[in-house]
């Protein structure tokens, strides 16, 4: 065997060499397939492991930081949550429906895995330009699937971001979050290490089949032309199966008979397999003959790699398999001893009665490749973003009310009510802030299963992460990103924990992808840091560029996603962003600058340009904190981050979630700006949030204190159904709904 | 009073009914496993949401095969109350305990919105603690939730008042703006809208409790 067979496996000369060093011999067929899939970025993070190592992983309330299935996260003396984020991209672009949904299945049983109920899903999307039919079919696609895999597993889909941009046309990104629930009490979160000489590996769930093969590597490639071929590689769903396999899983957790558990998830047996195996420093004997299958004469390669969802792996007390296996025998599914555990630290491949691999476990698992590259210089586009100056603008020469409401329609800005109408996001009865209401998404943190578990505990959620900041500055671009994930919390009444994050990246294997991907994990840790969020895992997804018309490869922006939870004390102490009754006066927190740089304004003129203004982190966590402190005493009533979009829109936005108009006097503010930038410029740390008369005195003496001078009265919530800022626009709250409210993909 | 919840496999709205009856009403509730033929002496046997089998063949005609189904068919005949919410309207009318049937919405989406629907009558122990006519806002979750029955039968439910919710803003071309229906004797109810999820003050409505604190009361005074 040589190199041809290995870079079909997608694995490097060097690496195949590796491969060769560890197992002493040449590997054969299915060996070396299981080393191209454990060894590919999706799987190993080769490239990006470097970078991910600055991240904080510590903190006084994570229980289970990076490198398992998902972070956990102490929210109360009796309650953990589980939560993580994963990418996919590339199923997506291929199947929009089965790649979308089997995401969604594939977050969940991450979380399922750590013992916990899922509870709640979020999601990250970017497209391309949403008139291009490819790009409508894309999204239509992965509404759908997204919709029928939660819908169906029952698990309330209650949140999530979306943003269209021609540089997302061929390569969408759909990132999945899921949030489980684990009650410290019951048990401690399930271990992923197999124990037990002896014990039994049970298979539970779904049979095995060639779907799905390989796309771990597949993840790790480039799409093509040829991207359609690869179909076999998508996986194909079943939420049912999925509901039975979590309450299958979580009835067996609880009887205290599964040592370890592993979803099947990336590489399918080869990962679960030899990751138990590494991480318990024990070997793992596996009969594939034993496997059940749905596909006549698989090879071992096949049932090795094959990424057929909605299976688990377990192994349990050999003392008390029958009992377990009856749990899932109960829920209608399979549960069928496999293998067992084994004192050499290998995986051993049994198939037709004859070894078919033998592979040290941890030479799959965990000595991995691993790349170090020195940091490039910053691209040249960078310091031609950098010079950019507003004079630069070619004269405007639309009125700031018609501005206002095209941007109002722009999809980025504009509702996304036509895709999260198809979520189900209320199952389980505790959805506090429902989709559209708020920055943030707040649930409740009560036991699904215990009906004696009253509480007003929640937890607040969101994503965030504008790929067009980072592109424009990775570094200050991926503070930002943080940042605004913080503060969309904080406008709920949350206080920021911690972070799951995903990096959506263009290849790291060019001088400008490698510079970005540096510079955004740089962002981030540093974000992190000053936030006291530390990063409990993610994911990685690379390589995110396709081929354009002309034949150009053309990354997207650099994309972190950053998924945040927040703790929510008691859900009665939380706002939304609309306004609430008409009379109260309303208030700029924080900054009063703003810049177009990077606007959505600017993109909305075809001009992607400008250096973003960097967050302060200090005047940051001072309004948030302010904010959420406002919230929790009931001074303030709403409050919502100014963002995409600027002051202009946020106060919009607020009049349409509230139904109501206001009147904006923006004399109060500084006139260094112009008006286009005073409207529609972005920055971060404001928040507008509005109280009642009856306690303007508070909030001021409050403010006085604690925020300096950063505050600034702007008007009061009106009943007239206008929306008035004096000398500049006049709209009518109908007019800007219909704006607002225009997209619709059907 | 006490409450049975069915529960199939692929049953999501179980746990949700079970949480406003016995969570917040202190009502004994019991799950009634889909294989089982014992009703445990229940007095209301509600058919909770979800995707019973997975929905698939047709929403509810698996769920019409499942061993409890004959105990609760039985139960309804013997007058005992039945409600079924969303899916369980579905199987509802599989089974033959409703007439009529729910096809795709037709936008052929799923629909997870709150919605205005009227009281058609208040006459009956499940809407008693509403006003006649009260249009209150509840919340719908359903792919397959427009209202099916050919001309005559929808002729015999209105002549028979048998028509309990209707919507006020039809979200899904349910015929007649059909949101829930009884049997002619009233002791089953179908309906699309989740009363359950309006029933906790902390998620902010209650609209949907007083279908459950009248059954309560009634069984109180009985």
């Amino acid at each position: 065997m040589s190199a041809a067979p290995a870079k079909r496996e997608g694995l490097t000369p060097q690496e195949y060499e590796l491969v060769c060093q560890k197992l002493g011999r040449e590997p054969n067929g299915a060996e070396l397939g299981m080393f191209g899939v454990m060894w590919s970025e999706h799987c190993c993070y080769k490239h990006s492991r470097p970078l991910l190592k600055q991240f904080p992983t510590q903190g006084e309330r994570i229980l289970v930081g990076p490198g398992e299935n998902a972070g956990v996260v102490q929210v109360s003396e009796d309650i953990a949550v589980c939560f993580k984020i994963e990418s996919h991209n590339r199923p997506s672009a291929v199947e929009p429906f089965q790649g979308a949904a089997t995401g969604v299945g594939g977050i969940l049983r991450d979380i399922l895995t750590m013992g916990a109920r899922p509870i709640a899903i979020l999601n990250s999307l970017r497209f391309g330009d949403p008139q291009d039919p490819w790009v409508k079919s894309r999204m239509q696609g992965v509404v759908a699937g997204i919709a029928h895999y939660g819908n169906c597993v029952g698990v309330p889909t209650v949140g999530g971001e979306v943003y269209f941009d021609p540089v997302y046309n061929r390569n969408p990104l759909v990132n999945a979050m899921a949030i489980g629930i684990l009650p410290l009490n019951q048990a401690s979160p399930v271990k992923a290490a197999a124990a037990g000489v002896g014990n039994p590996v049970l298979y539970v769930g779904a049979t095995t089949g060639r779907d799905g093969i390989k796309g771990a590597s597949f993840a790790s490639a480039e799409l093509s032309g040829q991207s359609a071929q690869n179909r076999p590689a998508v996986q194909v769903g079943d939420p049912f199966l999925e509901k039975l396999l979590i309450e299958a899983c979580l009835e067996a957790f609880a009887t205290g008979a599964v040592v370890a558990a592993q979803d099947m998830g990336a590489a399918g047996l080869t990962c679960s397999s030899s990751e138990m195996a590494a991480k318990g420093n024990v070997g793992i004997l596996l009969d594939l003959d034993r496997v059940p299958a749905r596909a006549n004469n698989l090879t071992a390669y096949e049932y090795l790699l094959s990424e057929s969802q909605e299976r688990m792996l377990l192994v349990v007390d050999k003392e008390r398999t029958a009992e377990v296996k009856a749990i899932f025998h109960r829920w209608g599914l399979a549960a069928e001893v496999v293998g067992e555990v084994i004192t050499e630290p290998v995986l051993r491949v049994l198939h037709r009665g004859e070894i078919a691999a033998e592979v040290p476990a941890k030479a799959l698992a965990e000595e991995t490749p691993v790349y170090y590259q020195p940091l490039p210089p910053p691209p040249d586009y960078i310091q031609t973003c950098w010079r950019w100056t507003e004079e630069e603008l070619p004269p405007e020469d639309r009125s700031f009310a018609t501005i206002l409401l095209s941007l109002l329609a722009t999809p980025s800005i504009a509702s996304k009510q036509w895709i999260y109408r198809q979520y189900d996001h209320q199952v389980l009865n505790n959805t506090v802030i429902l989709p559209g209401d708020a920055d943030a998404t707040v649930i409740r943190l009560r036991s699904v299963t215990n009906l004696a578990h009253h509480t007003h505990l929640g937890l607040g959620a969101a994503v965030d992460g504008n790929g067009r900041y980072v592109y424009l500055d990775p570094y200050e671009g991926a503070r930002l990103a943080v940042a605004e994930a913080a503060r969309n919390l904080s406008c709920v009444g949350a206080t920021p924990l911690a972070v799951t994050d995903n990096l959506n990246f263009g290849s790291p294997e060019t001088a400008v992808g490698y510079w970005q991907l540096h510079e955004a994990c740089r962002g981030i840790a540093a974000a992190c840091r000053e936030l006291g969020t530390p990063v409990t895992g993610g994911n990685v997804s690379l390589y995110n560029e396709t081929i354009d018309a002309q034949g150009n490869a053309q990354a997207i922006y650099p994309t972190p996603v950053i998924g945040m939870i927040g703790l929510v004390e008691d859900i009665r102490q939380t706002v939304r962003q609309g306004w609430q009754k008409v009379g109260d006066v309303i208030y700029l927190l924080g900054r009063w600058d703003a810049s177009l740089a990077g606007s959505e304004y600017l993109a909305s003129r075809g001009l992607i340009t400008g250096r973003p203004l960097a967050v302060d982190m200090e005047l940051e966590k001072q309004v948030q904190s302010v904010c959420r402190d406002l919230i929790k005493q009931g001074i303030v009533k709403s409050a919502h981050d100014c963002s995409d979009g600027g002051l202009a829109v946020a106060l919009a936005e607020a009049c349409i979630s509230g139904n109501l108009g206001c009147r904006i006097d923006l004399s109060v503010l500084p006139l260094s700006l112009s008006s286009l930038a005073l409207l529609f410029g972005e920055s971060p740390s404001r928040i507008l949030v509005s109280v009642s008369p009856g306690q303007e005195e508070a909030l001021i003496n409050y403010l006085q204190t604690n925020l300096g001078g950063h505050f600034y009265p702007l008007g009061t919530v009106t009943d007239n159904d206008r929306f008035v800022i004096t000398d500049v626009l006049d709209v009518s709250l109908s007019q800007m709904r219909d704006a607002y409210y225009s997209l619709h993909w059907d | 009073m006490k409450f049975g919840v069915v529960v199939f496999p692929g049953s999501n709205c179980d746990r949700d009914v079970a949480w406003v009856t016995q969570g917040l009403l202190g009502q004994p509730t019991f799950y009634l496993w889909h294989r089982e033929t014992d009703l445990q002496g229940v007095d209301v046997v509600i058919l909770p949401g979800g995707f019973s089998y997975g929905d698939y063949l047709r929403c509810g005609a698996l769920a019409r095969s499942a061993p409890i189904l004959r105990a609760v068919v039985e139960h309804a005949h013997k007058g005992g109350y039945v409600l079924g919410i969303c899916n369980g309207f579905q199987i509802l009318t599989e089974v033959g305990l409703l007439p009529g049937a729910l096809v795709r919405n037709r936008n052929l989406h799923f629909i997870c919105d709150r919605v205005p629907v009227r009281v058609e009558r208040n006459d009956l122990i499940w809407t008693q603690n509403y006003t006649q006519h009260q249009v209150i806002p509840l919340p719908i979750a359903h792919g397959e939730g427009c209202y099916y029955a050919d001309r005559d039968t929808l002729q015999h439910l209105e002549e028979n008042q048998q028509v309990v919710w209707r919507y006020t803003d039809n979200p899904n071309g349910s015929l007649g703006d059909i949101a829930g229906i009884c049997n002619r004797q009233g002791n089953v109810l179908g309906m699309m809208p989740h009363p359950e999820r309006a029933a906790d003050a902390d998620l902010g409505s209650t609209d949907g409790l007083p279908l459950f604190t009248g059954l309560i009361a009634s069984h109180t005074y009985a």
